[in-house]
């Protein structure tokens, strides 16, 4: 689903039904997979009932159906829409938010959620907002710790802390 | 009138200082969520969810319902000052809303629509007290088949009444349908499209796919567009709101219009999106002043405002009634419902009485508090709004990580909400509607039963889907609605003479 990652030389990075394409063949991998499970469960009617792949079954050809007709369309359709899916500062400005976000979850599994989500807030104002490090800091670790108490003090629910725990010393 | 009575009752529930102190709690944060971009009703509820475990299923759900309320009028307030929509609903309300704020309006047609909306969804909560209690009796007597009938039918007006591909309507159901799959087996115990990977036991929660979805996906959508707020100023003097209300009764034919079209949307699953749409389209079409629309009629606010507002109360309807709910965010009410141990569905009108009229108890006096609520406090929203973008934007990725991760305390969930988010970040793009492909996974498991339970009792024969006259208009009902886009086509060319009548503005 990636697949539009990839750069582009010109201005206009993909056309439209080239995504277009791209997501209706992965919904019909997805089809053709579920109906292939459902196969391998069983399908039909067994000794007892209908089986556990009997809906999905069908659930998979619906989508086998709908990914083929819009792959379809997306390729050979007269209305298929060749305009840019984004140009290249849009996928830029995209990609600055997507990109940093997956470090950030990765950041979650080993600093836990409180120390991950100071870095990542200081770190998009620092860089995407170009606030000065003091202000970023400040604003990061208030929201941060308004969270702290809402989550662990009020509302008893306690978050992840991270493989490392490194919050360990306050308590929770 | 025995609904009367019930509901002095569920007043009589709703009104402790706790669930009124939740109620003014959820409505702001209802606002707030439906003034921020990428929060909106359906992941705002979703997220909080999780702090409302050990409340009260009563004491829960009004909050959470407030806040649905508070989501619904907060949308107006970008669309009209800022001319962003905060909730998809509010777009129609863009249209007319920042003209007049434009003009220097905005204070008129703030109130013109709060008030509206207010107007809209009492209409639809007087609907609903009578109304739902009728539905819930006569579908006590529905078996599997009619369950079945019945979720073939919310899928089915989905696909004919939907605009755009079908065949994208129809993927973005399977999809869906094939995620709530995932996981154990409920009847047979086998694990399904797990690939031999035991996190996925669970299967997917539709909670994360909620957050992602709409969280992620909008924020992506608003980055792209590179957002630089820039909004016009309000202040909503008693003064203003007066002199509005004056104005409004002499649109009553618009008020009665639109609240028919979002009643008639919010139960059936069009929703308030498509319901505020065509209330503005319809509103265009038969005033006066339809040609001045777009140029910041009070009317062009007023219509799509109440159609939206009755449309999300009475996608309530079927939820209560049905355990079907007509809409994302009520999906996310009933997934609520059903972790605080409550089984939505006709049983709920006998078996929890006080829960129910509570609800709709607290839904009059919600809407209530919202209206004082976004008259009172409007220039506190929009000065959160003027906060730039690239604060507002990590926060609130934060708050759809800690929400996917209180959902099941598990980090994977984490993951699956960022793939969510880029699913649908594309999705948008490229017009696949969301709503099917969250409801699908809200009903899958409960639809897989309704109909391997029928397949039992007729041993395979579809047949059973006609074996009575109420299952088989029902599921005729379906069909005729899933066959629709071919079936209007085909009247055109026998009439040729009249052409269909085009809803959207």
């Amino acid at each position: 689903m990636m697949g539009q990652n990839k750069e582009g030389g010109s201005r206009p990075v993909i056309a439209s039904n080239r995504v277009e394409a791209i997501v209706a063949s992965v919904l019909l991998l997805i089809g053709a997979v579920v109906v292939y499970n459902s196969v391998q469960l069983g399908a039909r009617w067994t000794s007892d009932g209908p089986g556990s792949g009997y809906f999905p079954f069908y659930i998979g050809l619906m989508l086998c159906l709908s990914g083929a007709v819009t792959l379809y369309q997306a390729l050979f359709g007269k209305l298929k829409n060749t305009q840019a899916f984004v140009d290249r500062e849009q996928l830029k400005r995209v990609m600055a938010v997507l990109i940093p976000a997956g470090f950030y979850v990765l950041a979650i599994q080993f600093l836990g959620v409180y120390l991950a989500s100071t870095l990542y807030i200081a770190l998009f104002m620092r860089v995407l907002g170009r606030y000065s490090w003091i202000n970023s800091i400040v604003a990061a670790v208030a929201v941060n710790a308004v969270f702290f108490l809402m989550f662990e003090v009020w509302f008893k629910v306690p978050l992840y802390k991270g493989i490392y725990e490194p919050l360990s010393f306050l308590g929770y | 009138m025995e609904e009367i009575g019930a509901l002095f009752h569920g007043f009589a529930v709703v009104l402790t200082p706790m669930n009124m102190l939740l109620m003014m709690v959820g409505i702001v944060l209802g606002v707030l969520i439906g003034v921020l971009p990428g929060l909106g009703g359906a992941n705002g509820v979703a997220i909080l969810l999780p702090l409302t475990f050990t409340m009260s299923p009563t004491s829960a759900i009004i909050m959470l319902s407030c806040i649905y309320w508070g989501a619904l009028f907060g949308g107006a307030i970008t669309s009209i000052l800022f001319n962003i929509p905060g909730e998809p609903w509010s777009v129609a309300t863009t249209f007319d809303g920042y003209p007049m704020a434009q003009q220097g309006r905005a204070g008129e047609a703030l109130a013109a629509a709060f008030t509206s909306s207010f107007v809209g969804a009492l209409v639809a909560v007087v609907m609903i007290t009578f109304l739902a209690p009728l539905v819930a009796k006569f579908a006590l007597e529905f078996g599997p088949p009619e369950f079945f009938a019945v979720y073939l039918l919310t899928f089915c007006s989905f696909i004919g009444m939907g605009k755009g591909s079908p065949f994208k309507i129809l993927a973005s159901m399977a999809l869906g349908f094939a995620l709530a799959a995932v996981g154990m087996d409920t009847v047979t115990g086998q694990l399904r499209l797990t690939f031999g990977w035991s996190e996925l036991m669970r299967g997917f929660d539709f909670l994360i796919a909620v957050i992602g979805l709409f969280g992620i996906g909008e924020i992506l959508l608003s980055m792209e567009e590179g957002l630089a707020f820039s909004g016009k100023t309000a202040r909503i003097s008693p003064k203003v709101v007066l002199e509005t209300w004056k104005k409004l009764p002499q649109y009553w034919l618009t008020y009665i219009r639109s609240s028919l079209i979002g009643i008639w949307m919010g139960i059936t699953p069009g929703g308030a999106t498509p319901a505020s749409f065509m209330g503005y389209g319809i509103a265009k079409k038969m005033s006066r002043d339809g040609a001045k629309f777009g140029t910041g009629q009070l009317e062009g606010v007023i219509a799509p405002e109440t159609a939206a507002h009755a449309a999300g109360t009475s996608a309530l309807l079927p939820m209560l009634a049905l355990g079907i709910p007509g809409s994302p965010t009520a999906a996310v009410l009933l997934g609520g419902l059903l972790i605080w141990g409550l089984q939505p569905g006709p049983l709920l009108f006998v078996e929890q009485k006080d829960f129910v009229w509570g609800l709709i108890a607290s839904m009059y006096l919600g809407n209530l508090a919202g209206l004082i609520v976004v008259l009172t406090t409007v220039p506190l929203f929009a000065a959160i709004l003027r906060i730039p973008f690239s604060i507002i934007a990590p926060i609130i990725i934060v708050i759809c990580a800690i929400g996917a991760y209180t959902v099941h305390n598990a980090m994977l969930d984490i993951w699956f909400m960022l793939l969510f988010g880029v699913v649908g970040y594309l999705f948008k793009k490229l017009d696949y509607p969301l709503a099917p492909m969250v409801l699908a996974l809200v009903l899958g498991d409960k639809a897989e039963d309704a109909f391997r339970q029928s397949m039992l009792l007729s041993q395979g024969e579809v047949s059973i889907m006609w074996s009575n006259p109420l299952v088989g208009t029902i599921t005729s009902l379906a069909l005729i609605l899933l066959l629709w886009p071919l079936i209007s086509k085909a009247l055109k060319i026998i009439r040729p003479g009249r052409e269909g009548r085009v809803f959207t503005g």
